[in-house]
């Protein structure tokens, strides 16, 4: 028998293939999702220890419930999140409509660059810079100011899924609803619009996760009354970790990975057709 | 004009705000909080100066060690992401596309996660009492606990975990264009792989390097609530020093100050990018 035959098929040859790059993947997603698995099964301890197993139980979900100071916090999140999320939208659509279905006009570039500015300027920059705004033109609306801070920063988050999903519409299709004899509000209505929704649901989602995660713009600018859930987190981290912490923070990252994986489904198709981000 | 409203928001509420910053920047601290309307320098010269008893100007090097620490932070949080991002993202992009959408998907949740309870986690990890500690402690390893948290160790840590899918993401967006036909062409000139990666892929792949180090080294720059939660806030970081001088130090114009600086290093940064690299594409 001819030894230097190898009976094994000889190990595939992939050009551009590097051996440990996988390992290193498989290390990234642990890195990413161990400590948040951690926290969640941490969250279901009924012991009175935040980082020691005793027993499974929904003791510190129920007392997270019940706690009034979580309740108006959490409240507080969503009527913050839910207004600057919608202004933002309503905001970005038109932009959004204007930039790619304007035609080319002078200063596109900056206002590209001025609706982007909110992703490029440091939060803390932002926030220091909010509140001295307020306090110099004496603005004190309580729940307002920080409605308004919030709709600032949502805006580009709600403009780029739109923008994407509207460069994706064939603009042919609006013609022919206007060879149709459909006037500009028609095609809009009946052409545009229903093609553009899952760009602008996906937006919204995107906006109001933002929204209700923000931290350090909240921190700086929230009056007493206005506290907001991660602001009343981190004032619990502060006193001290308890197990209570854990089952309120699993119920923030639930909330908002099911509005990712929400916002995701609903703007699936743009994503499969081109640009997966 | 549609475009109007959204940016008469942004001007009126961002970036009229940052002008008010730099008026504040050039004027008098009020000890009450706010400002007092007299032109000063006192600000910037702070950064470098302070006055002794008898009202001389000595240098003064405390903000500048500051300032080299959240750089020196910052670069060694970008390179760790670009170490274990460019990897992962090669790999994904690599994968048959089913898989690949699934993967980007995962990356993306992290990215849309509450950073401050990304970050708790760690200390759940980390502190004395925390998994680690518990775990070596029960296995007989070490007697008392090893301090972990607190640590410059781990902010580091902790940075790198919150900003590494801004890494992964543009490399993988720039990887998975690429035309794999220019790595067989490498292949048939006799490339072996380091050449192939060192002369082709990396090149080509530079955009993307790029953009995703911008965004990791923007944040991180300024990060706050890493510094704060894991480093225990005792060694102060650019963030956490701004915002001291908003709350309890009660210096608005060092603050403005402190804030416009940090914002002209990551204006330099963009500026380099959009200049040398930019493709809009890239950003996001």
């Amino acid at each position: 028998m001819d030894k230097t035959i190898s009976k094994r098929p000889p190990k595939l040859f992939v050009i551009g293939k590097f051996p440990g790059f996988g390992w290193i993947t498989l290390l990234f997603f642990l890195f990413v999702y161990a400590p948040l698995v951690i926290l969640v099964v941490f969250s279901f301890n009924a012991g009175n220890s935040a980082t020691v197993w005793n027993e499974f139980g929904l003791k510190w979900f129920t007392k997270a419930f019940a706690n009034d100071d979580i309740q108006r916090a959490a409240i507080n999140s969503l009527i913050v999140g839910i207004t600057a999320a919608s202004v933002a939208t309503l905001l970005a659509t038109l932009g959004a409509l204007t930039i790619t279905r304007g035609g080319k006009f002078r200063g596109q570039t900056v206002s590209y660059a001025i609706i982007m500015l909110p992703l490029v300027v440091p939060e803390i920059v932002t926030a220091v810079a909010t509140l001295s705004f307020f306090s110099a033109i004496g603005l004190k609306l309580e729940m307002g100011n920080v409605i308004i801070a919030h709709t600032v920063f949502c805006i580009p988050f709600a403009f780029l899924p739109i923008r994407a999903r509207l460069e994706g519409i064939d603009d042919t299709l609006e013609q022919a609803a206007h060879d149709l004899y459909a006037n500009d509000q028609q095609a809009f209505r009946y052409v545009t619009l229903p093609l553009l929704m899952p760009g602008i649901i996906s937006g919204a989602m995107l906006a109001f996760i933002i929204s209700i995660d923000n931290f350090i713009i909240t921190m700086m600018i929230a009056p007493a009354g206005a506290t907001t859930l991660p602001l009343y987190i981190y004032g619990m981290v502060r006193m001290g970790i308890t197990p209570e912490v854990n089952a309120v923070s699993t119920l923030m990252l639930i909330i908002s990975i099911f509005f990712v994986s929400l916002s995701y489904y609903v703007g699936q198709r743009k994503y499969r057709s081109s640009n997966p981000r | 004009m549609g475009l109007g409203p959204a940016i008469g928001v942004i001007f009126f509420f961002m970036i009229i705000p940052i002008g008010i910053i730099s008026v504040y920047s050039l004027l008098e601290a009020n000890p009450y909080g706010g400002v007092k309307p007299h032109l000063s320098f006192d600000a910037y010269i702070q950064f470098l100066f302070e006055r002794d008893f008898d009202g001389n100007v000595i240098f003064n090097n405390a903000y500048l060690i500051i300032f080299w620490r959240s750089l020196s932070l910052a670069a060694l949080t970008t390179v760790l992401c670009l170490l274990v991002g460019f990897p992962t993202a090669y790999y994904m992009a690599m994968q048959p596309p089913s898989r690949r959408y699934l993967l980007v998907f995962l990356v993306t949740i992290p990215f849309w996660t509450n950073l401050l309870i990304r970050t708790f986690c760690w200390i759940l990890i980390l502190r004395d009492n925390g998994l680690i500690n518990n775990f070596l402690v029960s296995a007989g390893l070490i007697k008392n606990p090893i301090k972990l948290l607190y640590t410059n160790g781990a902010i580091l840590l902790g940075m790198t975990y919150s900003y590494i899918p801004f890494m992964v993401l543009p490399i993988y967006s720039t990887v998975e264009k690429l035309d794999r036909g220019l790595f067989e062409a490498a292949h048939d000139l006799y490339a072996n792989r380091r050449q192939l990666f060192r002369w082709v892929i990396l090149p080509l792949a530079m955009p993307g390097i790029v953009a995703g180090s911008i965004l990791v080294f923007i944040p991180s720059l300024g990060a706050f609530i890493s510094p704060d939660l894991l480093g225990g806030g005792k060694k102060l970081m650019l963030g956490k020093l701004i915002q001291l001088q908003f709350t309890s130090s009660r210096n608005w114009p060092f603050g403005s100050a402190v804030a416009l600086i940090l914002m002209a290093v990551v204006l330099i940064a963009m500026m380099i990018y959009v200049t040398r690299f930019a493709r809009k594409s890239d950003l996001y």
